[in-house]
This record gives structure tokens, C-alpha cells and sequence, in this order.
């Protein structure tokens, strides 16, 4: 493992003997700037306008902090089931040869084309209660659309490529005779697909962990569709934003905007340094 | 264990990679099979490891009809060319995990399976190693680990497919030796795979000789190398020069010129002479000799080679001469092969 000791203070890594790198690093800090880091700054700004009191009734009023748990709290559950089945595909798709599987394979990247308003309409038709499998979950008791369960649908198929896509390469690359290795070690499948396997791929899981879940909690179009948007229960937090910008409260909307903002970079960073970790041990 | 390959056949889709093979290893033996890419030689050890399944054909375990019991029943240790070592798990846990996967009831305690790990660390010559990774190891340290992998579950073969093949040439000949000596303590039957010939009969017991599919030869290194028994064989296993002859009445002929070689149990007919370039007697003058034109000479360490052209059809062979010998000079020389086969022509 070449891992570099760590540096004395600040040092630009030695570039390389080929030239480019003050243009292309120049390049780089000022597009980050002005793509992502103003327009954050000013959303920052325009929030911090507001006067500590007035921040703090907004983020703690309960509208707010239910709008908030549903968002965060969707994502992460439709990430979790993505991770499983997004793995899954991935290693069908990879290990397996069976008519369609180049089409299998490129559907796998259709929520990333379609706009995602199509999606949500798509989604709330089927699973409206009188919907093709709305009617069948019904008599069940179990209801889909206008619910919570409906939101962490919509992210499911939006977040499934973001998984398939990241762990793909990575089973790609598991050596046969790492597998054939351990069973001649005496393990069954089983045995082989949790002591040897997931691990290999870990870092790639929680890699498309993180994309699928950042991209539920900023998901809007799908979403408003299949949620039916009660406050307090089914309604997301980039709604409520959305709502208080049609009142032309931009403050509220801002305030909003920069707690879910600290609220994804901190989870961000936490499954960074899970990664760094797990990176580091399994290298 | 003894193990016996009887009469097994492997196909690939359609095309054959295996023809009828049969082969006995004894108890504690040391066995290389040797051959060129392509000669199934690794597809005989996966079957016996079975990581294939054979198309026809047994493999016994002793007794044991073992064909078509699966691999984790086998419980033979494999050893991989590139090493196949786990490399989220620290070498400690490389060499636990046969133990660790067994079910509840034959698993040895945490603290055995760590204790067997060190000792086996220790007979591989890695000792202190136990909590490093296996890409913070060189090739030949991960080619011990993956050794002392395999030896844990304490398998009753060991299978080894081309052990020391990534490994640059100062590490294979030290790992050689230590592959002798592991061998001669543990006492393990051990197969293993080589396009290597100096390693096989160095190394081995006995050496199989595969080509396309099938066993040429069986037998110990002098076997092979001073009595090999089809044309593949001679010209696999060291040196050798080859020159189509004539036979006619128990004597051989290159060009209408007897060689002084007699032979009395080969039919008339063409044929081809194989000899060692380095088993030659010079002559001065040739009444029955093979004598031709040197057209090139070449220093190879501690040798002269030197290709000849012989007679009309200047068929070119190659002799080696000592660095000093005075033939060198001359433009034409006379030799008999002192050592020599006939076999006839295809």
C-alpha cells in the first residue's frame, strides 16, 4: 500500500515534468468558483440575513423538521434498498450471459435520461390506488402513492443507476481465482459471497450509497408527483422550499435551503471518512 | 493420498483439452507436470482439484471415487499463479480462513486458528508478518502466504499452477529450494504445474510430460532427459539436434553417405536423428561421420555453438564445441553423435 506520509504543512504535490498543471488546476478553482462556490456563498449570505432568532424559529418550526426527516429520511431508505438491489443487477449484468442483457444494461441508465416529471407521473399512475399495482396493494392495506412509501419509490428509480453504475466496474475486476481460492479453502457460496466478495466491493457500495442518497435528497420532479405533498407528512423539504419562494418569503426559503445544505455536506463527509477507512483496510 | 487419474477426457465446448489421460501419483510424491502452453497440463490440475468437472474418465482420492464430490469436499490446497490472496484480509487471516469457514462443529477456536496461523507463518520462513496486508507484501512473501493458505486446511493434496510463474528468476530459484524443503517436512502429495523444465526437474520426483492434450512421458528427471521416448519429449527437455536420415539396412544415411551409426530395431524407411548438441565426438576424418560446412558460430557462456550444413539437402544442425577446441577455426567439420535416437518420420 503506497499510502504518502503525511505532509509537513501545505505543499502542492510535485507535479509532473509535463506542463499544464498552473493552467489546468487555474482552470479548475475558477469554474468551482464560480459554478458552485458563489452561487452557495450568496445562499448562505442571503440566509444569514435573516437574524439568529428568526433562523432558528424557521429551522426548528415543525413543518420544517418533518419536511426535513422525510427527505433525509427517504433517501436513506431508498438508497439502503438501492445498495442491495443495485449490487445485484450489477452482478447479474457482469457475470451473466443471457439474451437482452445489453438491453437490461442500457435501461439500467434510463432514470438518468428521463426527466424525472415523466418518472413521477409514470410512477403515480401505476401506484395510484386505482392504478395497474395500486389496486392490487390495496386490498393488502398497503398504500403507495400519496405516502412516504411513494417518495422512497421515486428514489429508488432515480438512485438505482447511480449504484449499478459505481459497483459494475469493480465486480468487473474480482479475479475468478479468488473465488475458485476459497472454495478450495472449503467455503460454500455463501460463505464466499460474504467473507470474500462484499468486502472486495465495499468501498464501491458505499460510494454509490452516497451518490444515490444525495441525489434522493435534492430530488424534486419525480417526487412531488407520487407524494401528494401533505404537509407534515408527505411533503419534502425541496418543496417546502419551493412553496416559500412562491409566498416570496426568500429568506425562509434560503434558511431552509442552508440547513439541508450543512445537513448533506456533514452526511457527505461522514460516509467520506467510512470510505477513506474502508479504503485504507481493504486497499 | 494417492491420487489416480483414470482414463479422464476433458472438452471445452467441443474442443478436446484433455485425451484420455491416466496417471498415478504415489502417497507423499512430488510431481511437476511439464509441458508448453496449451497442453492441458493446468486443466489436469483443476480437475483434480476439481475446478472442472472431467467430460469421461475417474479421479480417485485412495480409494475414492472422487469425480464428482465437490471442490470444497476435496480438500485439496490450490495454489494460484497469481497468488488469489484476499486482500481485504491481513495475512493472519488469509491463512485462518479454511478453518474459519468450516461449520461450527470442526472449527477450531479463534485462538487455535491463530495460533496454526503463526506456526505456518513460521514454516514458510514469514515470521511477525501476521497483520500486514497482502499488498504490503513482495511476490515471493505473497507466494509463501497463499502456500501456507493452502497448507492450513490441511489438505490431503496439494495443487500448485505455476507457483513461482510471476516471480522474477533470482526469486523463483530461491522459492524452488524452499518448496523442496517444505515438501520434505510436511511430507504432502504435491502436484504442481510448470512450462518450466530446469524448475521441474530440479524440483520434482517424477515429471509428466504433456503435450497437445496427452502424456508423452512419465518418469524422473534422468529418465526423461537421458531416455525420452517420443520425438517431443527429446526436443522439449534440453537441447537437441535434429537431422533426417535414411535407414537402409541397419545403417543410417544422410545423403547417400553412411554416418557410421548402425541401428537394428528400426524399419527402413526416412527417419530423423535427434542427438545432444554437446554429446558429440569430433573427427578428424570422416569415414562415417555426419561432416559439414560451418556457416555460423555463436559463444554461449561456457560453450561454442556452432550450425552446420550438411550434405546436399544442407540440412542445418547445431554442435557445441568446447571455447578452446581448435575445430572452431576450421571451415568444415566431422562429428558422430556419441548419444543419439532415431525415430521415424511422420
Amino acid at each position: 500500500m503506497s499510502t504518502t506520509p503525511a505532509q509537513a504543512g501545505w505543499r502542492f504535490k510535485a507535479p509532473s515534468v509535463i506542463p499544464g498543471f498552473g493552467l489546468t488546476l487555474g482552470f479548475s478553482l475558477a469554474y468551482l468558483t464560480l459554478i458552485i462556490l458563489i452561487p452557495l456563498a450568496g445562499l448562505l449570505l442571503r440566509s444569514a440575513s435573516l437574524g439568529w432568532a428568526d433562523f432558528w424559529a424557521i429551522a426548528t418550526d415543525e413543518r420544517t423538521v418533518k419536511a426535513l426527516e422525510i427527505s433525509f429520511g427517504t433517501a436513506i431508505v431508498a438508497a439502503l434498498v438501492n445498495v442491495v438491489f443495485g449490487t445485484i443487477v450489477a452482478w447479474i449484468l457482469v457475470r451473466y450471459r443471457f439474451p437482452g442483457r445489453r438491453i437490461v444494461d442500457a435501461m439500467v441508465d434510463l432514470p438518468f435520461a428521463l426527466p424525472t416529471a415523466v418518472a413521477g407521473i409514470a410512477l403515480t399512475t401505476l401506484y395510484a390506488p386505482n392504478g395497474w399495482i395500486g389496486h392490487l396493494l390495496m386490498p393488502l392495506g398497503i398504500k403507495v402513492a400519496y405516502t412516504p412509501l411513494g417518495i422512497v419509490i421515486a428514489l429508488i428509480f432515480i438512485g438505482l443507476p447511480f449504484v449499478v453504475r459505481t459497483v459494475q466496474p469493480i465486480i468487473e475486476e474480482i479475479d475468478k481465482e479468488v473465488e475458485e481460492a476459497a472454495a478450495t479453502l472449503g467455503a460454500n457460496r455463501w460463505q464466499t459471497i460474504s467473507r470474500v466478495l462484499l468486502p472486495g466491493l465495499a468501498p464501491a457500495i458505499v460510494t454509490g450509497f452516497a451518490l444515490a442518497f444525495a441525489r434522493g435528497v435534492g430530488e424534486y420532479g419525480s417526487v412531488i408527483f407520487i407524494a401528494g405533498n401533505l404537509p407534515y407528512v408527505s411533503e419534502i423539504a425541496p418543496l417546502l422550499i419551493v412553496i416559500r419562494l412562491e409566498e416570496y418569503d426568500y429568506a425562509a426559503a434560503t434558511a431552509i435551503a442552508s440547513i439541508m445544505l450543512g445537513l448533506s455536506f456533514a452526511m457527505l463527509l461522514v460516509i467520506n471518512l467510512i470510505q477513506s477507512w474502508s479504503r485504507k483496510r481493504y486497499g | 493420498m494417492e491420487v489416480r487419474v483414470s482414463n479422464v477426457r476433458k472438452e471445452f465446448a467441443t474442443f478436446p483439452a484433455l485425451h484420455d489421460v491416466s496417471l498415478d501419483i504415489k502417497s507423499g510424491e512430488l510431481i511437476a507436470l511439464l509441458g508448453p502452453s496449451g497442453s492441458g497440463k493446468t486443466t489436469l490440475l483443476r480437475l483434480i482439484a476439481g475446478l472442472e468437472e472431467p467430460t469421461r474418465g475417474q479421479i480417485y482420492f485412495g480409494e475414492q471415487d472422487a469425480s464428482h464430490r465437490s471442490i470444497q469436499e476435496r480438500n485439496v490446497g490450490f495454489v494460484f499463479q497469481h497468488y488469489a490472496l484476499f486482500r481485504h484480509m491481513t495475512v493472519a487471516d488469509n491463512i485462518g480462513f479454511g478453518l474459519k469457514v468450516r461449520p461450527g462443529a470442526t472449527r477450531p477456536s479463534k485462538a487455535e486458528i491463530r495460533r496454526r496461523a503463526t506456526e505456518l507463518l513460521n514454516l514458510v520462513q514469514l515470521p511477525g508478518l501476521e497483520n500486514r496486508y497482502p499488498a504490503q507484501l513482495s511476490g515471493g512473501q505473497r507466494q509463501r502466504v497463499a502456500l501456507a493458505r493452502a497448507m492450513a486446511i490441511e489438505p490431503k493434496v496439494l495443487l500448485l499452477d505455476e507457483p513461482f510463474g510471476a516471480l522474477d528468476a533470482q526469486v523463483r530459484r530461491e522459492l524452488r529450494r524452499w518448496l523442496r524443503e517444505i515438501h520434505d517436512t510436511t511430507g504432502h502429495t504435491t502436484v504442481f504445474v510448470t512450462h518450466d523444465q530446469e524448475e521441474a526437474l530440479e524440483l520434482a520426483d517424477r515429471v509428466v510430460v504433456m503435450s497437445q492434450g496427452r502424456i508423452e512421458q512419465v518418469g524422473t528427471a534422468d529418465d526423461v532427459y537421458d531416455h525420452p521416448k517420443s520425438p517431443f519429449v527429446y526436443g522439449f527437455i534440453g537441447d537437441s539436434s535434429t537431422l533426417p536420415v535414411k535407414v537402409e539396412n541397419s545403417q543410417l544415411w544422410v545423403s547417400d553417405r553412411p554416418i557410421g551409426l548402425s541401428i537394428t530395431d528400426e524399419p527402413d524407411g526416412p527417419a530423423t536423428l535427434y542427438f545432444r548438441p554437446h554429446e558429440v565426438d569430433l573427427l578428424d576424418d570422416c569415414g562415417g561421420c555426419i561432416a559439414g560446412t560451418v556457416v555460423a558460430s555463436r559463444r554461449v557462456a561456457g560453450t561454442r555453438r556452432v550450425e552446420l550444413e550438411i550434405g546436399g539437402a544442407r540440412e542445418r544442425v547445431e554442435i557445441e564445441l568446447p571455447i578452446e577446441h581448435p575445430a572452431a577455426q576450421k571451415s568444415r567439420i566431422a562429428f558422430r553423435p556419441r548419444r543419439w535416437r532415431v525415430f521415424p518420420s511422420a
